[in-house]
């Protein structure tokens, strides 16, 4: 495993301090960190790249970027230069001019449109909406046993204020034809080889119309970071981050399914009701990934760390789903065998985090802290973790070691 | 007289407005992961054509030969590598002693 030693850091510091006396660019600095992940091979360094705080880097190419868990304490928002960054393939746009920057749509439409980005803002009414973004991946690196695949800890995901066009009034100035069934999504970043399936991503047509995924322009109210997106992205809220198309400048309204690696072969899950396998197994019927599972985090006592005997001690934290809202968040000193009900925050929209807090009182020594959400329809999160064999959708009851003395 | 002046304007406005108008550019940080070295590490050089390194250093320690020829091959089948079957084990050997 490469890692960055003194001298190789301070070698690196001045190569970004160079890069950014270059006038007109965004250039990158290095933090020359590392973090644990607290999994077998989890040392990551921190790089600052432009736009962004120092971040765990898990892949320099493509970029692959995960938000410091301590991040999530900050507020119920991820800040836009603490946001993950995720890309599949390397040949991603280094160059962007926003005025020459088209969106078009296309396919089996009565007007094929092609929209700059000032009548993407001028030109429909603006949306805003909260919503959490999630790799399918995100916490692969604890699956056990251990599967390939981009080896997050729990920071590949984040919430953020969305604004934008809703795709349903864009397919609506385009005009569907009748025997459209899925609308495709594509963005600028390309693959390095012309073999590599270019990544392309669908929704269902009813999915597409559904009035809430949207074309965003602004993000916790500014234009998207570069690595998020920048000029606009898609919004699909209460799914995994797959179909949240960066960069993106052409939707194709389908009359069959996309025939795509990234639909087909890439991100789909056990077709049963946990999407888990027996561990080592594949599963004989697969879909497309979907919506989020429901996850609760605590975030302001970290792993391993000590807290006060005898007294109470405040926890808090954040919990999501898929978009049915979160109902129900409890906590448990036991291993599970009482919960202690949590209060819930500000509600900031079925697809937001949400905020909890609960006191409990330790006798001196170790503990297990735990918390569990629920959500509206019933859902919850399981004790011992799920298994499939492309490491997605993990969402076990989290466990926080601390020692009260 | 005063409307025609002022359309002027705005039209030179937008005119400057316009020309100023540039492409941005995002300048990312220097590629600092290097392979391990090793037997086959120049075979395996191939890989990073289209990825840095730190793919390969940041998977599941010590998985063995039949992950990393999985690796390889679904690299070859799925994602178009120009690797031929005898490199590919070489690779494969290489991924599984280092990593």
């Amino acid at each position: 495993m490469p890692t960055l030693n003194r001298r190789e850091t301070l070698k690196s510091t001045l190569a970004a301090g160079l890069a950014v006396a270059a006038a007109g660019k965004l250039a990158p600095a290095i933090a020359g960190e590392m973090v644990n992940l607290r999994f077998r091979n989890g040392e990551r360094p921190l790089v600052a790249y432009p736009q962004k705080r120092p971040l765990i880097v898990l892949t320099s190419r493509p970029p692959q970027l995960e938000t410091p868990f301590s991040v999530f304490n900050e507020g119920m928002f991820t800040p836009n230069d603490a946001f993950f960054v995720r890309y599949h393939l390397a040949d991603i746009p280094l160059a962007i001019d926003p005025d020459a920057y088209r969106l078009n749509v296309q396919g089996k439409v009565d007007t094929p449109l092609s929209l700059s980005l000032a009548e993407l803002r001028n030109g429909f009414e603006p949306v805003e909406l909260a919503a959490v973004n999630q790799c399918s991946g995100n916490s692969r690196g604890f699956f056990e046993p251990r599967v390939a695949g981009g080896q997050s800890g729990n920071g590949a995901m984040g919430n953020a204020r969305w604004k934008g066009v809703p795709l349903k009034a864009l397919l609506a100035r385009a005009g569907v034809r009748s025997g459209a069934v899925q609308v495709s999504f594509q963005g600028l970043d390309r693959p390095v080889l012309p073999e590599t399936p270019t990544f392309m991503k669908a929704l269902d047509l009813d999915h597409a119309l559904d009035g809430e995924v949207m074309i965003a322009y602004a993000m916790n109210g500014e234009n998207l970071p570069w690595l998020n997106g920048f000029p606009i992205r898609l919004i699909v809220p209460g799914c995994y981050g797959t179909y949240w198309v960066k960069h993106l400048n052409e939707i194709t309204v389908l009359d069959a399914p996309l025939d795509s690696f990234w639909m087909k072969t890439a991100y789909r899950i056990p077709n049963n009701a946990c999407a888990c396998t027996e561990p080592g197994k594949a599963p004989t019927s697969t879909v497309p990934i979907g919506r989020f599972n429901v996850r609760s985090f605590l975030t302001n006592i970290a792993d391993g760390a000590t807290v006060k005997a005898g007294g109470s001690v405040n926890l808090r934290g954040i919990a999501f789903d898929g978009g049915y809202g979160v109902s129900d968040v409890a906590v448990s000193t036991d291993d599970g065998k009482t919960w202690t009900e949590a209060a819930l925050g500000e509600n900031l929209g079925k697809y937001s985090f949400r905020e909890w807090k609960a006191n409990v009182s330790l006798e001196p020594g170790n503990h297990r802290l735990m918390v569990r959400a629920a959500n509206r329809i019933g859902q919850s999160q399981p004790l011992e973790p799920l298994w499939n064999p492309t490491g997605y959708m993990r969402n076990v009851v989290e466990v926080t070691n601390v020692i009260a003395a | 007289m005063k409307s025609l002046a002022i359309t002027v304007l705005v039209l030179l406005t937008a005119v400057a407005s316009s020309a100023l108008a540039e492409t941005l550019v995002y300048q990312l940080p220097p590629e600092t992961a290097e392979l391990k070295p090793g037997p086959g590490v120049e075979t395996a050089g191939v890989c990073t054509a289209c990825h840095s390194a730190d793919y390969i250093s940041t998977q599941p320690p010590g998985k063995g030969k039949a992950f990393w020829q999985g690796e390889v091959q679904k690299m070859i089948k799925v994602y178009g590598a120009p690797i031929g079957q005898d490199d590919a084990a070489i690779i494969a050997n290489y991924l599984a002693a280092a990593y």
